[in-house]
């Protein structure tokens, strides 16, 4: 392969991989700008959206599309119950307290799945089969695309949400300023509770997408929550644009490293990327820093 | 419009308000004034269900809402300016009054709400300028003027402003006086927390002080304009 049909072949993997950080990387920030917490269930909610669309997709001979909605839809519902009955009854926890909840929540969500759907991988074929599409010799997954289609139309979805619908400008003022949202009449618990169902369904939405690619199994959310968190800090937490584009970037970045130097340093990547933000731009790329005054 | 009857609140580390009985009629502006500290915002934060009372009563329009939370009592016509301006800094000024107006927009009354925010526009032309500006971006008394905009997008029949002169320029505070003045006069309702007693007591009819969390002294504004201990202890008399 010549170096040029090489390095296409690597940015298709690398937007395609960097797609589904960005989405992980979304659900991040929706949770983040909401209540001030990291949540740590994300990753476990992209391995649910696969194992739940496999165990769809065999248990029921559904069609693939129809798999995978169902296991979206049950990963958003998912997400309201673990408010509902994990967040929700902690009187006014701190963000700190809040994070350390969601590594329980993960470390539970993740022995459900493995008690219930079983410890074995589960994948399905891709939506618009396996045959491979070629562009300028470089080959291209038909997946790929749907992963490629699928992300801008989520992202397109979550800006108009927050942007043009009265629910997600209430999400952003109670973000914004929760106490003068309240006083707003904006009930903020159901906003919390619609942002942890927009950052379920977006975990839902990766794991649905990428599992034809890559499998999943039940200890596969931990790594894919982390590349999402890096892709978060990377575009800067907090902020829903960054961390599409955070995605993408940390996606090129890690297929190049895996191309170029060694597919055993793909990894690393996100770990560099992640701790070169902490230590040179913590606010991320597109991130500012907070002035308050007092 | 509002009666408060022995309300007594506070916090985790003790009472801040003790008995306090204080009324508003229809149309009045009334002011609570008092050094730092004294229990004006508390008041105010207990009126609006932030700040939930250990005892006593509030009763607005005839209806006890002590217990309610603050989202009944915004439906139930009561809005507050908080101190410190607190706009949404990353949304627009367009959004900012969107918000102010959340609960009538759900009820679908968009019609009305545009007509309102015709007329806050026409009390702040200067709003109408930077509507697709980010409100943090705003000069101090531009946000004022926001979050003014904002609670009367709820079209409350009281307004609660807890310090609006607070950290703004002379001539800036003339001006939001002077507007909360012509709001009453075009019927509305106020009740007013401000530390800058002069001004406050210029244009309300009534007025209590407030010292420890207490109503040390009531009456009409006129009247207090000339107690002595007033004149001393707030108009630097």
């Amino acid at each position: 392969m010549d170096p040029q049909t090489q390095l296409l072949q690597l940015l298709f993997a690398g937007v395609s991989t960097g797609s589904i950080y960005g989405i992980i990387a979304v659900g991040f920030n929706v949770i983040f700008k909401s209540t001030g917490a990291i949540n740590f269930t994300q990753g476990e909610w992209v391995m649910i959206g696969g194992m739940l669309s496999a165990f769809f997709f065999v248990s029921f001979d559904s069609p693939i599309w129809v798999a995978c909605a169902a296991a979206v839809l049950c990963i958003g519902v998912l997400g309201v119950l673990s408010e509902r009955f994990v967040i929700e009854p902690l009187r006014n926890p701190s963000p700190v307290t809040l994070t350390l909840v969601t590594i329980g929540l993960a470390i539970v969500t993740k022995s459900g799945v493995m008690l219930t759907l079983g410890k074995n991988p589960a994948g399905y074929p891709g939506f618009s089969g396996e045959t491979p599409i070629m562009i300028a010799g470089a080959s291209l997954h038909p997946q790929t695309v749907w992963i490629i289609v699928v992300a801008a139309l989520f992202m397109l979805a979550v800006h108009f949400f927050f942007e043009r619908t009265l629910t997600g400008k209430a999400m952003r003022a109670a973000a914004a300023d929760r106490e003068v949202a309240v006083l707003m009449g904006v009930r903020v618990r159901h906003a919390t509770m619609m942002a942890f169902a927009i950052a379920a369904l977006a975990g839902g939405v990766a794991g649905a997408i990428i599992t034809p690619l890559t499998f999943t199994s039940y200890d596969h959310g931990t790594v894919l929550g982390f590349k999402g968190f890096s892709a978060a800090m990377l575009g800067g937490v907090g902020n829903l644009y960054g961390a599409m584009v955070g995605g993408l970037l940390l996606g090129i970045l890690e297929s190049l490293a895996g191309g170029y130097i060694s597919s055993q340093f793909k990894d690393a990547v996100a770990f560099m990327v992640l701790l070169g933000i902490l230590f040179f731009r913590p606010t991320g790329l597109f991130g500012h820093k907070e002035i308050e005054k007092v | 419009m509002l009666e408060v009857k022995a309300l007594c609140a506070g916090y985790d580390q003790g009472d801040v308000l003790h008995a306090l009985d204080l009324s508003v009629r229809a149309g009045e502006i009334v002011c609570l004034i008092g050094a730092n500290g004294a229990g004006k915002s508390s008041t105010m934060r207990a009126i609006v269900g932030l700040l939930r009372p250990l005892r006593g009563e509030i009763l607005l329009n005839g209806v006890r809402v002590e217990a309610a939370t603050p989202d009944r009592i915004v439906a139930a016509g009561c809005a507050l300016v908080p101190e410190g301006r607190r706009v949404f800094a990353p949304m627009s000024v367009a959004e900012n009054l969107e918000m102010g107006a959340y609960q009538r927009l759900k009820r679908g009354e968009r019609d009305e709400v545009a007509r309102d925010r015709e007329f806050v526009l026409n009390l702040f032309p200067r709003l109408e300028e930077r509507l697709e500006q980010p409100a943090g971006t705003l000069s101090g008394g531009e946000q004022q003027m926001l979050a003014i905009g904002r609670a009367l997008m709820a079209r409350p029949s009281l307004l609660l402003l807890d310090e609006p002169s607070m950290g703004l320029a002379p001539l800036v505070v003339k001006d939001i006086f002077r507007t909360i003045a012509d709001l009453n006069q075009a019927g509305a309702t106020v009740l007013l927390a401000e530390q800058n007693a002069s001004a406050a007591l210029k244009i309300a009819e009534r007025a209590y002080v407030l010292a420890e969390g207490r109503i040390a002294r009531s009456g009409s504004a006129a009247d207090l304009k000339h107690d002595p201990t007033v004149r001393e202890t707030y108009l630097g008399v």
